[in-house]
């Protein structure tokens, strides 16, 4: 939103400045005087999270690519090494692996949140694309940065989710070498992963900028999904919200440094305290928290369909529940976008989140006996919500009657009306 | 005057298209190094095949050894197990192939598989006495819960296909070659 500027150059040299570059000027037009809906609650806060999160996970990783070997023989001693003998190694690699469990945390928390107000509605269809992007980036991320301690969970995982490409029909094997670089996954796949697992937090950068570049155009959201009418409904970003971040911030690091300090490995799994050893799978293959509910996904499919195998249908269900997310711009044709005034979507969306809750648990359960039958159960929930619930509840349902304005919704009719007057 | 030559294909036109046809080439060339090179290195694919002794492996048990990368599973199958095997009926089978099909003909007691499940590439379980063996008294997949029967057959859970038969020769009546 330009034309908002209270940009002043005062003073030759600042003047001449801005002629020439004016950061200055967008800085202040975006991160201090930006209009923000002065209605928008707590869950708004978590893209403020993130981003902090973003830069923690950035600067550990950068610290601890100083002291790690990316070798397969040398890999897991040199992780062991940076928790025992680099100075404050074990703080910094605690808060890098505590660091990527956060990260999910709060994404997930900003996808639902995006997801009951329907912040993904026009005009925001682009922004909600790129945040899926930066989902998908970030799995990727994660998956790599995982691999690297080399422990068995990292061999083990990076053998069964490079498989995950080998169901691709003809061009699966090849593919599967290019990843592996060699028949199976080892010391040449560990190196790659190194070079990308560094690589992709900067493109994961470049993307969240252009979310907030995305997101500036048409403004924030809001609780009530009305758009913004007037600066009566706004607040400036700065100092409003960004002490609101900013004091959320501080709360969200209490549980984080808990882990830290406390717990650094209770998030994740004492197998991959075992050296890699390729001829011994762990008897219980188990991703990380934030992988369960697809995890749960792939292993449901274990039936074929038609032409179409139980390994290629388990990736393509897979795959199609994080592809299932760009489209739903347009499977919700609802013209009201706040959950809070649509009453027959309310239930089905809080079953979808009780639904991927029971997929998170599934994931880490054994396939056997009633677990699969409930993973089959909840991932024909999980599609069934934005398939085929999403579009016909959008087209039936009457929803509550919206404010007039965010201003109205704050202050009541009356008042927001004497305001205007 | 503009419109005709816009109309007319004229020298300029094809040297325009060439140079960028040569310019595609060239990026392309440039580019697949870039790819290539993630490729299996010189070293991973000079692995040469693999020879050795069934000799000392008593009748019932099982090891395992290494063939790029990959385990190899050996079993000395018993009578019992072979006879198990050969009374599955074909319909019975996701993937079917009679047990004639997985082993060398004369020599029905080695079977010898790739271990790796054909679901997603986890080690299946069986190969130690303490090992869960599945169902089907052969192997089991712990990852995804995939039961292969005592041939290397799949007959329950997500994989698609039986264990991978390696290429094997009996060099004599005990010596094996893989690869």
């Amino acid at each position: 939103m330009s034309g908002n500027s209270s940009y002043n150059p005062t003073g030759a040299v600042e003047k001449w400045f801005d002629e020439r570059l004016p950061i200055i000027r967008f800085s202040k037009e975006h991160l201090m005087d930006f209009p923000t809906p002065k209605n928008i609650n707590y869950w708004w806060t978590f893209g403020a999270v993130l981003a902090f999160i973003l830069v923690v996970q950035i600067i550990t990783g950068i610290v601890l690519a100083m002291h790690y070997v990316p070798n397969s023989e040398l890999a897991f001693d040199s992780v062991e090494a940076i928790r025992r003998d680099v100075n404050y190694g074990r703080i910094i690699q605690a808060t890098h692996a505590v660091g990527a469990s956060m990260f999910f945390a709060a994404v997930y928390i900003h996808i639902f949140r995006g997801l009951y107000y329907g912040s993904y509605k026009a005009p925001r269809e682009i922004l909600w694309i790129l945040g899926v992007l930066i989902f998908v980036l970030m799995m990727a991320t994660a998956f790599m940065g995982y691999v690297l301690p080399w422990g068995q969970m990292s061999f083990w995982a990076a053998t069964v989710i490079t498989n995950i490409f080998a169901a691709i029909p003809i061009i699966g094997d090849p593919i599967l070498a290019l990843l592996r670089g060699g028949f199976a996954v080892d010391n040449a796949t560990l190196n790659r992963f190194f070079s990308l697992h560094y690589l992709l937090p900067f493109i994961l950068a470049a993307v969240v900028g252009l979310h907030i570049w995305a997101l500036h155009v048409p403004g924030n959201n809001n609780p009530v999904g009305v758009e913004v009418k007037s600066s009566h409904d706004t607040l400036p970003f700065h100092p409003y919200f960004t002490m609101k971040d900013l004091f959320v911030i501080v709360v969200f690091l209490i549980p984080f440094s808990w882990f830290v300090f406390f717990a650094p490995d209770i998030l994740g799994h004492p197998d991959n305290y075992i050296p890699a050893d390729p001829l011994l799978t762990p008897p219980h293959i188990v991703p990380e928290w934030y992988f369960l509910p697809f995890y749960a996904i792939l292993r449901a499919i274990d039936f074929d369909m038609l032409f179409i195998s139980s390994k290629l249908g388990g990736v393509i269900f897979f795959g199609g529940s994080i592809i299932v997310l760009f489209f739903v711009p347009w499977l919700d044709g609802s013209k009201v976008r706040s959950g809070n005034f649509r009453p027959l979507f309310r239930p089905f969306y809080w079953l979808f989140v009780l639904n991927f809750l029971m997929l998170t648990y599934l994931g880490a359960q054994v396939a056997e006996g009633i677990y699969v039958l409930l993973s089959k159960v909840g991932t024909a929930y999980y599609f069934a919500y934005f398939l085929i619930i999403l579009p016909i509840v959008s087209r039936i349902e009457t929803p509550a009657p919206l404010p007039a304005s965010i201003s109205e919704s704050v202050l009541g009719k009356a008042e927001a009306s004497g305001e205007k007057g | 005057m503009a419109s005709e030559a816009a109309t007319e294909t004229t020298r300029r036109d094809f040297l325009y298209v060439a140079t960028g046809a040569v310019g595609a080439v060239g990026v392309g060339a440039a580019v697949w190094p870039l790819i290539d090179q993630m490729n299996p290195d010189a070293s991973v694919r000079a692995l040469a095949s693999i020879e050795f002794d069934l000799a000392p492996v008593g009748v019932g048990e099982s090891f395992t050894i290494t063939w790029r990368g990959q385990p190899i599973f050996v079993r000395h199958r018993t009578e019992a197990e072979i006879a198990e095997a050969r009374a599955v009926p074909m319909e019975d089978l996701k993937d079917p192939e009679t047990d004639l099909e997985r082993v060398v003909e004369g020599k029905e007691q080695w079977l010898i598989m790739i271990g790796i499940c054909t679901h997603l590439g986890c080690v299946p379980l069986g190969q130690k006495p303490s090992d869960a063996k599945g169902e089907y008294n052969g192997w089991f997949c712990p990852c995804h819960g995939s039961h292969y029967d005592i041939a290397g057959r799949i007959r329950k859970g997500p994989a698609p296909k039986n264990l991978v038969l390696p290429p094997i020769t009996f060099l004599s009546d005990t010596i094996v070659k893989v690869g």
